[in-house]
């Protein structure tokens, strides 16, 4: 799932020299990559359809790596199942 | 990849980090129609934007605050007409939510209501300059309302008949021990003698320069900011419609999207309609001088900056003069 997460923050944010391979899963969004609200709206969006969940928005500051985002797709997809 | 750590050195990286997260979301709103002034080239009176009602019950407006911050809002920007004609409105705005109060400074917003509000008072120019587009030399009674506020600055509206006079005023400003930022009249109404040529907006970034420079304590800018405004392009881009991050979001089906404000809305005072942006809808976006949208345009566009270190600072830069004018961090 990391992999993939990573591929989609590549594609919609139009990262230039990395790869889902070497996208550091645990790399601050914020702090290192400088990602922001609208950013993250738009990913969010994206992970939505894919993994089928919905993202309660007072989540958004903890989703701070691709772990964090991987963890929560866990977590909302376990609640659902 | 680059990244924000490795453009920066530990000084900027530290300036980032209390900035980066701050996720500020701001609204407009029109608190009246009604304006104690009426001023040449002012958007809200030539558009006819004063045109809508007015609720007028204090309840209807807490409940409406409350919808607002219930929709995220975390800044709200008071404008008008002239908002201290109506302060139980302002104060429920102020009781629920951070807020910013735009004001002429004619009337004084009681602290011991509004303890530490932020107060942006327009200005003109000089006492020749507001008695022309203004009918009225609003400093003389500003000053005297506002002199040693910490929490109030001058939003300082520069013509072009304010060239090489732009000084007096900011030392005037420093004086009375208040800040002062700047940005430029958009001639809406085509005042005679009041719209920009490029060589007078070069020479007015020139002075904007050299006063940040020379008054940093009372000065809240940058650079970066001074060239944004007047040359009205970013990083190769142009300023205009399909760019602008301050259009409500209820009026913006622009395809493709730019990067916008979230959830930006400016509404009317009837509290029903909402407005197309942060000024006016006959204004010619192209030749627009908004300050607060030129500034927003930079701070939306961070990612865009993160190529180079230079570039990386104008936009930290840019942010926390933001951040500063409407409190997020301190002066």
């Amino acid at each position: 799932m990391e992999r993939r997460i990573a591929e989609i923050l590549i594609q919609e944010l139009k990262l230039e020299n990395v790869t889902p391979d070497t996208f550091d899963v645990n790399t601050d969004l914020v702090k290192e990559l400088g990602i922001d609200s609208m950013d993250l709206t738009t990913v969010v969006l994206v992970l939505q359809g894919e993994y089928k969940v919905k993202f309660d928005e007072d989540t958004y500051p903890s989703l701070t790596t691709v772990r964090a985002i991987a963890d929560q797709i866990r977590q909302l997809q376990s609640t659902v199942s | 990849m680059i990244t924000v750590r490795s453009l920066l050195d530990d000084a900027w990286y530290d300036r980032y980090l209390k900035i980066c997260n701050l996720n500020i979301r701001s609204s407009i709103y029109d608190v009246t129609n009604a304006c104690n002034l009426r001023c040449k080239g002012c958007f809200f009176f030539s558009s006819d934007e004063h045109l809508t009602g007015e609720e007028k019950d204090t309840a209807a407006w807490e409940a409406f605050v409350d919808a607002e911050k219930a929709r995220g809002v975390n800044l709200a920007i008071l404008i008008g007409g002239e908002p201290t004609l109506f302060l139980d409105r302002v104060e429920a705005f102020y009781r629920r939510l951070p807020s910013f109060c735009a004001t002429n400074g004619l009337i004084k917003v009681p602290r011991d209501r509004f303890p530490d509000m932020m107060v942006g008072i327009s200005l003109w120019g000089d006492g020749e300059t507001e008695r022309s587009l203004r009918g009225k030399d609003t400093f003389a009674v500003s000053s005297k309302n506002y002199a040693g506020d910490p929490d109030t600055y001058y939003l300082y509206t520069l013509t072009a008949q304010q060239l090489g006079r732009i000084e007096h005023m900011v030392r005037r400003i420093r004086d009375i021990g208040v800040k002062v930022h700047f940005q430029l009249l958009s001639n809406d109404e085509g005042a005679d003698g009041f719209s920009w040529s490029p060589e007078q907006l070069r020479d007015v970034r020139s002075e904007m320069d050299d006063l940040l420079d020379r008054y940093p304590d009372t000065v809240i800018s940058s650079r970066y900011y001074h060239e944004v405004l007047t040359t009205g392009t970013m990083l190769g881009r142009r300023f205009g419609w399909m760019e602008c991050p301050s259009v409500s979001e209820t009026h913006d089906f622009r395809n493709p999207q730019p990067r916008r404000l979230i959830r930006f809305r400016r509404w009317a005072a009837d509290l029903k309609t909402t407005h197309r942006c942060c000024t006016s809808a006959t204004r010619d976006c192209d030749t627009c001088k908004d300050g607060a949208a030129h500034m927003s345009w930079v701070m939306v566009n961070k990612r865009a900056h993160i190529r180079t270190a230079r570039d990386l600072q104008n936009w930290i830069e840019v942010y926390e003069m933001f951040a500063k004018l409407y409190r997020f961090i301190p002066w």
